[in-house]
């Protein structure tokens, strides 16, 4: 079961605000999904080892030679709000 | 004479070569049925009219002065608005993106491009390729030509309506959990998804990574071939791309399934799919044994967890992918205040639409401290098991059929509980976390609505499922009904 603390908790956690009402459609919402998900506890994977993902490759490398990259400009044109060829946010560490 | 809109590919290229059809007359035939229908049907987020007109004069002039030419140039396609065009809207369907333009092309747009293919438009799609109807979609619904009132499946529904309804000739869609398998079926096109790393996912917006994949949606087996070979092959900017040679996808498709061993996999017959289509894919499977293919039955035992450990694959997967939506870089920013957790939070809150923020919910839980071993760590055990069920399988099979997915298409609005609309994708979920490849084509009707044959097959072995495919076509002609509707 989940709970609304639970889901403002989790939102928190993912950055995402929700509304009352989200909150309350969620709580439901994810119990019953989670309910559904549940049964994979029943399956005995003793000695089985993890995928995590399905390419069948490792370590991929290549030559580490210095490629073109885009100007800022090009980079920053979809950029919500920008000084200087930089992002602009509002201030995250504020002076004490 | 016959309508452009209602040629194949390979037709229209034939056509083409021999200078008896121009580029621009078969894009102008495409353009003046997307005037005609779209209204209706609603597949396209875009119509990139001017540029395909352009591109349709380019590939003329390339005929004409004997340039090289590819068995796509001049061929007018619609690409699903997942897949970054340079400087073109690239919106997921989604608020968050709704005026993004890429500063570049993703790596199968340039080799789309190579090859002379017009661009139509960008296609409709569940938000962030997450849904099974296109419902999803924030801007609207995308509408089944087959039956208005319907839904044509998704997130590619977009790209499946498209191709249905003779707005385009082919499309690119994605596939991370049956996006372009399902929507095919019950839309009565083909849709293949590839192998994992057959496609480069450069340009192509992360949903679940370990999962998405691009591939072709087309009216017949060869189109889709011809689609694929375009696209295919190893690129040094998605170092999960697979470095495995890319074969003529081409070339065995005329030859006979007599003798190949196809297995019917009998956990695939549960309980809730329709009587329809398990007597449709019944009647399919019976033809390919009379086509001379040794049918038995084959058990792929996990198949009955595959959903419950793709919805904590794919919602941990996108938890993290989607954090990268934070008002800073790009897309929608709330701006109305001056405190910078406030603007990430609210940035998201009105970005995104309600399945984005169920998974991204789903996925931060699971992948949360307490739970990251009960659930992420176990699916990932899962999909283990899952993936051996299908290596033990191919030890014995050359291909595997299914339904594609357990019903018709629905009716816009039927489903409103999230889970249920989850169990879309029962058939089509294993192969993606496999990473193995399967294709689903028209396969019959039920209550005159399409139902769709789904071909798996192992690593690498798309040549193989569309050669089934193409003999299966040739005996049942499925492919070639049009929908009323339109």
């Amino acid at each position: 079961m989940i709970d609304r603390e639970t889901v403002k908790h989790v939102a928190k956690l993912a950055r995402l605000g929700l509304t009352e009402e989200e909150v309350d459609v969620f709580a439901s919402q994810l119990s019953v999904i989670l309910e559904n998900i549940a049964k994979l506890q029943e399956v005995d994977v003793s000695g089985v080892s993890p995928t995590a993902h399905a390419s069948r490759l490792s370590n991929i490398m290549r030559a580490d030679i210095p490629q073109p990259c885009y100007p800022p400009e090009v980079l920053l044109a979809n950029a919500p709000e920008q000084e200087d060829n930089y992002l602009k946010v509002p201030p995250v560490l504020e002076e004490s | 004479m016959t309508e452009l809109y209602t040629l194949t590919i390979h037709e229209a290229g034939e056509l083409l070569r021999q200078r008896k059809i121009s580029s621009v007359e078969l894009t102008r035939a495409h353009l003046d049925r997307i005037r005609a229908l779209d209204d209706k049907v609603k597949a396209f987020t875009l119509v990139t009219d001017d540029l395909a007109m352009m591109q349709a004069e380019e590939a003329d002039r390339r005929f004409s002065s004997g340039a090289t030419v590819s068995p796509l140039t001049g061929i007018p396609l619609a690409i699903k608005d997942v897949i970054c065009t340079k400087d073109i809207t690239t919106t997921c369907s989604s608020n968050m993106l709704k005026n993004f333009k890429p500063p570049f092309d993703a790596t199968v747009m340039e080799r789309l491009n190579a090859a002379g293919v017009v661009m139509l438009g960008k296609t409709n799609m569940d938000e962030f390729a997450m849904g099974s109807s296109t419902e999803h979609s924030a801007f609207f619904p995308t509408h089944n030509p087959w039956d208005l009132e319907r839904a044509p499946g998704g997130s590619s529904g977009g790209s499946a309506a498209a191709v249905a309804a003779g707005m385009a000739m082919g499309a690119l869609g994605s596939d991370t959990g049956g996006s372009i398998r399902q929507p095919a079926a019950l839309s009565n096109v083909v849709g293949l998804k590839p192998t994992y790393g057959r496609v480069s996912r450069f340009g192509l917006v992360a949903f679940a990574s370990s999962l998405d994949q691009i591939g072709p949606f087309a009216r017949d087996a060869r189109d889709a071939a011809l689609i694929l070979q375009a696209i295919a092959g190893f690129d040094p900017r998605d170092s999960t791309s697979s470095p495995e040679p890319v074969p003529d996808f081409s070339a065995s498709l005329n030859d006979s399934i007599k003798g190949l061993r196809i297995g019917v996999p009998e956990e695939y017959w549960v309980d809730g799919t329709q009587p329809g289509v398990v007597k449709a894919v019944r009647d399919d499977i019976e033809k390919l044994r009379e086509m001379g293919a040794e049918v038995s039955e084959v058990s792929l035992p996990h198949t009955k967890y595959g959903v419950a450990a793709y919805y904590i694959i794919a919602p941990a997967e996108a938890s993290a992918n989607l954090a990268r939506y934070d008002g800073v870089k790009y897309g929608y920013s709330y701006r109305d205040t001056n405190d910078i957790w406030e603007l990430l939070e609210k940035t998201r809150e009105y970005g995104f639409g309600p399945e984005v923020k169920r998974r991204i919910m789903l996925g931060t839980y699971a992948l949360s401290s307490g739970y990251y071993d009960a659930y992420y760590k176990q699916a990932e055990k899962v999909r283990t098991l899952i993936t051996e069920d299908f290596t033990r399988a191919f030890e014995r099979f050359d291909v595997l059929v299914s339904p594609a997915s357990p019903s018709v298409a629905f009716k816009i609005g039927e489903i409103s509980d999230p889970y249920e609309m989850y169990l879309q994708d029962v058939f089509t979920i294993p192969a993606n976390l496999a990473g193995i490849c399967g294709v689903s084509v028209p396969g019959g009707f039920s209550n005159g609505l399409p139902v769709g044959l789904q071909l798996l097959g192992n690593f690498f072995a798309e040549d193989l499922i569309l050669r089934v495919a193409a003999a299966f076509e040739h005996v049942t002609a499925y492919h070639t009904c049009w929908p009323k509707a339109v």
